[in-house]
C-alpha cells in the first residue's frame, strides 16, 4: 500500500544548470538524492525542508507540491486520504512534529491594536525611554514600608522575581528533541538578551551550567535528568504538566535518539526509550500539585520561582486558579498551536484550545478571584511576530514564550519532520553529521537578532499606544478591538468589535 | 569543624511548622552538623528534601509526605510509619522505615535505597530508573498495592510479603505495567492475571542472587529479622519482555 501513496512534493532539477557538485546529495538528511551520472531525486522521500534548495550553488533545484491531484473533494482532503493509506499499510498511530497546522480560526488575526491620534499623544520610542522590563514571579497583595533611621525600607517580603529585559522567553525544547548545538544557541541568546531558555524535560547538559541564571529547568513526569544539581543550576524550576501540541498525553523519545550525551543528560542508559508518563503519577489533584511545588521550593530554599506549565484545554481557567492557589509563582499556558518534537497527529490537531482565548479566560478568572497578582502568566503556542506578543500581553499575559519562531530563526523551515530525527538543518536531530551543521554562535546571533527586532517593534507599538511601559499594556483589553468575531467570541476575549 | 569530628544534635519538633524545621535542618547541615535526632515528629513534610552529603537523621514519630525528596546522600531512619511520596526523585542515600508507608514511594527515583519494614500503598516505584553506577532499590517487607513498578525503567524492587495473611496477594493489580527496565523480585507467587503485559516471570539466576542477597541481608539487619526465615520461600523475578514496549506504535 505504501507504494500507492503519491509523493507530496516533486523535486525539479534544472539539469542545464546543475554542475553535479553533489551538495544536494550531501545536504539532504532524508536521503532524497542519489547520484548516477547525474543527480536523481526520490520524490517520495522529500519533505520540502529546503536545505538542498538553499545550498545548491547553481539555484538549480525547486521543490514544488506534486501537481498530480486526487480528484478534488472538499470533504475528503488529499491529506486525509493519504493518512488513511498510511495507516492501512502500517497499523500505527500517525506521528508528526511542530504545531497544529489545520485551518482553525486564528484569533490573533481577528484582533487589532489601538493607537493614539490627536488626544493623548503617541510617544516616539527612538527619543523617549520605553520600558520592556518584565518581572516574573508572585507579587504581594499589598506592600508595607517601615522607617528605620530615617530611611524608608520595604517591610513586605517579596517572593523571588526573575527580571526579563523583554517579555519574550524561549519555550521548552528538550536536548534529545533538538541538538546540543541548538540548546547552546538558546542559552547564549537568553543570556545576551536578558531572558530565559527552558531545558524542556530532557535534563541539562553540563556545558550549559554557566548559563544557569538564564535557564528554566523542567521537572516532568519522567523526571529525566532531575537531581539536586539540576535544580541548583536554574533561575526557575518548572513542573511540566502538559504541552499544547499534546495535552494529556506523555512523551516518548525513541531509543535511537538516546546517544551517549543524551543518555548522560537524561541520566538513563544509552539506547533505551525515554518514556514520559501521561500524568505525573504523584499528582492526581491540586493538593498533590501543591505538594510537588513546595517540595521544589524546599529543595531550592524558596529562592526560585516555581512555574507550572499546562496545555490550554477547555477548563483552563479553573485549572489555572487551582495552580495559583497551589502556590505556583508562574503559570505557563501553551495553546493548541504549540509545537512538539513528536506527537500523534490526531492529538496535535484536535485537542486543546487557542492560546488567545485561554489567556483571556485565565486572566478574567484570576482577576475575578482577586488572585491575579499571585502568579505571572506566560503565554505560548503560535506566537509568530511582535504583533502576537503585544496582543497576548494586552489580553492578559505577562510574557510570551516562543519555540517555533526560535527554531525558524536558527534555520528551521517548518517541514514538520522533527520526529524523524533527520533534520537537515541540524536542529531536531542527534545524527552527528547533521548536528555539526548548526554553528551555535551563528544560531545564537540569529536568535538575539530576532528578539531584538521584536523588542524594537514592541516599543513602536507601545509608542503608538501612548504607553511607555509594557506593564501598562498587560491586560489592557480596551486597547484591542475584534474584527469578524461574534458576540460570544468578543465576550470571551473581553474586547469590543472594531468601530466601537 | 575539625576533620572527622561528628557533630550531633537533637531537636524536639513537637508542633514545629515544617518550613521552620527544614530551615533549621538546612542551616545546621551548613554549619557542619552531621547527625540529627528528631523527636516528636508528627506529619512534618519534606524532611531531608534536597539535602546532600553525609548526614544521618533519626526520626521518631510519623514524618509527612515527600520525606527525602530529591535527596542526594543522607541516611534517614524512621522509627514509626512513613506517609506518601518518600524518596521522590531521590538521587542517593538511604531511608529505612520501621513500619508501614503510604503511596507513590520512590517516584522517578534514580539512586539510593529505601527499606520499608511492613507494607506499602499504591503506585510504588513508578518510573524508577538507573544510570551507570546508580541503581535505586526499594525493599518492601510486607505487601504492595496496585501499580507497583509501573513504567519502571531501571533499579530493583523487592517484595517480601513477610506479614502477608493466608490468601492475601503479594501485590495489587497492574504489577509492572509499562515496565521497560530494571527487575522486580517477588518472594513467593503472584497470580498471572495481575501482571502488566510488558513483563514476564522468570526463575532467578546466579547474578540475581548476587544482587538480591545483600539487600535481604540489609533488611534482616535493619529490622532484626531472621535471614533464613526470609530465604525459606523461593523468589521469582519479573523483567520486561522488551526494552522498547512502544517501539512499533507509530507510522510516519
Amino acid at each position: 500500500m505504501a507504494n500507492l501513496i503519491p509523493p507530496r512534493f516533486k523535486v525539479v532539477i534544472d539539469y542545464e544548470k546543475c554542475r553535479k557538485c553533489k551538495r544536494c546529495v550531501i545536504n539532504c538528511g532524508f536521503g532524497v538524492y542519489s547520484f548516477a551520472d547525474r543527480v536523481i531525486p526520490d520524490h517520495k522521500k522529500c519533505v520540502s525542508c529546503q536545505r538542498c534548495v538553499a545550498f545548491c550553488p547553481e539555484e538549480a533545484i525547486t521543490i514544488i507540491e506534486n501537481p498530480n491531484v486526487f480528484r478534488p473533494n472538499s470533504y475528503w482532503t488529499m491529506e486525509d486520504r493519504i493518512n488513511i493509506m498510511k495507516q492501512a499499510g502500517s497499523s500505527g498511530m500517525l506521528l508528526t512534529g511542530m504545531g497544529n497546522d489545520r485551518p482553525y480560526k486564528n484569533y490573533f488575526d481577528h484582533l487589532l491594536i489601538d493607537a493614539c491620534q490627536v488626544t493623548n499623544p503617541s510617544i516616539d520610542p527612538l527619543r523617549e525611554p520605553m520600558e520592556l522590563t518584565t518581572y516574573l514571579g508572585k507579587k504581594p497583595d499589598a506592600v508595607t514600608v517601615k522607617v528605620e533611621n530615617g530611611k524608608v525600607k520595604l517591610d513586605t517580603r517579596i517572593a523571588p522575581q526573575i527580571k526579563l529585559d523583554t517579555p519574550i522567553i524561549f519555550s521548552p525544547m528538550s536536548y534529545g528533541s533538538i541538538s546540543l548545538n541548538a540548546h547552546k544557541a538558546l542559552a547564549r541568546a537568553a543570556k545576551e538578551c536578558g531572558i530565559l531558555m527552558n531545558t524542556g524535560e530532557g535534563g541539562l547538559h553540563k556545558d550549559l551550567y554557566p548559563y544557569k541564571d538564564w535557564i528554566i529547568v523542567q521537572v516532568a513526569s519522567g523526571r529525566f535528568g532531575v537531581n539536586q544539581e539540576y535544580l541548583d543550576h536554574s533561575a526557575v524550576v518548572e513542573i511540566k504538566i502538559g504541552q499544547g501540541a499534546k495535552p494529556g498525553i506523555g512523551g516518548h523519545l525513541p531509543g535511537e535518539k538516546v546517544n551517549r550525551e543524551v543518555s548522560e543528560t537524561r541520566m538513563i542508559p544509552e539506547g533505551t526509550d525515554a518514556l514520559s508518563p501521561a500524568p505525573h503519577h504523584d499528582i492526581y489533584s491540586i493538593e498533590d500539585l501543591a505538594q510537588l511545588i513546595y517540595a521544589l521550593k524546599e529543595a531550592t530554599n524558596y529562592e526560585k520561582p516555581v512555574s507550572v506549565k499546562i496545555a490550554a484545554v477547555h477548563n483552563v481557567a479553573a485549572i489555572a486558579s487551582g495552580i495559583a492557589r497551589a502556590g505556583a509563582d508562574i503559570i505557563y499556558i501553551d495553546g493548541f498551536r504549540g509545537g512538539t518534537g513528536a506527537a500523534p497527529t490526531i492529538i496535535r490537531d484536535h485537542i486543546g484550545i487557542p492560546i488567545e482565548l485561554a489567556i483571556a479566560a485565565v486572566d478574567d478568572r484570576l482577576r475575578a478571584e482577586g488572585i491575579r497578582n499571585s502568579v505571572s502568566i506566560v503565554a505560548a503556542g503560535g506566537i509568530r511576530h511582535s504583533g502576537d506578543v503585544a496582543k497576548a500581553i494586552a489580553l492578559g499575559a505577562d510574557a510570551v514564550a516562543i519555540g517555533t519562531a526560535a527554531l525558524i530563526a536558527m534555520g528551521c523551515h517548518v517541514c514538520q519532520m522533527c520526529h524523524t530525527g533527520n533534520c537537515s538543518w541540524g536542529i531536531a536531530t542527534q545524527r552527528p553529521e547533521l548536528t555539526q551543521r548548526l554553528d551555535p554562535d551563528w544560531a545564537a546571533q540569529q536568535l538575539i537578532n530576532l528578539v531584538k527586532s521584536w523588542s524594537l517593534e514592541l516599543k513602536e507599538i507601545l509608542g503608538a499606544l501612548g504607553l511607555n511601559a509594557i506593564e501598562s499594556l498587560r491586560g489592557s483589553r480596551e486597547r484591542l478591538r475584534g474584527i469578524g468575531l461574534n458576540d460570544t467570541e468578543l465576550a470571551i476575549l473581553g474586547v469590543k468589535h472594531a468601530g466601537r | 569543624m575539625p576533620e572527622g569530628r561528628v557533630m550531633a544534635m537533637e531537636i524536639n519538633a513537637k508542633g514545629m511548622y515544617y518550613r521552620d524545621l527544614n530551615n533549621l535542618l538546612r542551616e545546621k547541615v551548613a554549619e557542619g552538623v552531621t547527625e540529627f535526632t528528631l523527636q516528636g515528629i508528627n506529619g512534618q513534610r519534606y524532611l531531608g528534601t534536597g539535602l546532600k552529603g553525609k548526614v544521618k537523621i533519626e526520626v521518631y514519630g510519623t514524618p509527612g509526605n515527600d520525606l527525602g525528596a530529591f535527596m542526594d546522600g543522607p541516611e534517614i531512619i524512621v522509627y514509626g510509619n512513613g506517609q506518601d511520596g518518600i524518596a521522590n526523585t531521590m538521587n542517593d542515600g538511604r531511608i529505612v522505615v520501621h513500619g508501614h508507608a503510604g503511596d507513590v514511594l520512590g517516584y522517578g527515583m534514580r539512586g539510593g535505597e529505601l527499606y520499608i519494614r511492613e507494607s506499602v500503598g499504591y503506585r510504588v516505584g513508578i518510573h524508577m530508573k538507573e544510570y551507570k553506577k546508580q541503581v535505586p532499590v526499594i525493599v518492601v517487607g510486607g505487601t504492595a498495592g496496585a501499580f507497583f513498578g509501573e513504567y519502571m525503567a531501571g533499579g530493583i524492587l523487592v517484595v517480601l510479603g513477610l506479614n502477608k495473611k493466608e490468601g492475601e496477594p503479594l501485590t495489587g493489580d497492574y504489577l509492572g505495567t509499562g515496565m521497560h527496565g530494571g527487575v522486580i523480585y517477588l518472594r513467593g507467587e503472584v497470580e498471572k492475571d495481575i501482571l502488566g503485559k510488558e513483563v514476564a516471570e522468570f526463575e532467578l539466576n546466579e547474578e540475581d542472587y548476587r544482587r538480591l542477597n545483600p539487600l535481604l541481608e540489609n533488611y534482616a539487619n535493619f529490622f532484626n529479622v531472621s535471614l533464613d526465615e526470609i530465604k525459606k520461600v523461593p523468589f521469582k523475578k519479573l523483567v520486561p519482555v522488551s526494552h522498547r514496549p512502544y517501539g512499533k506504535l507509530y507510522t510516519y
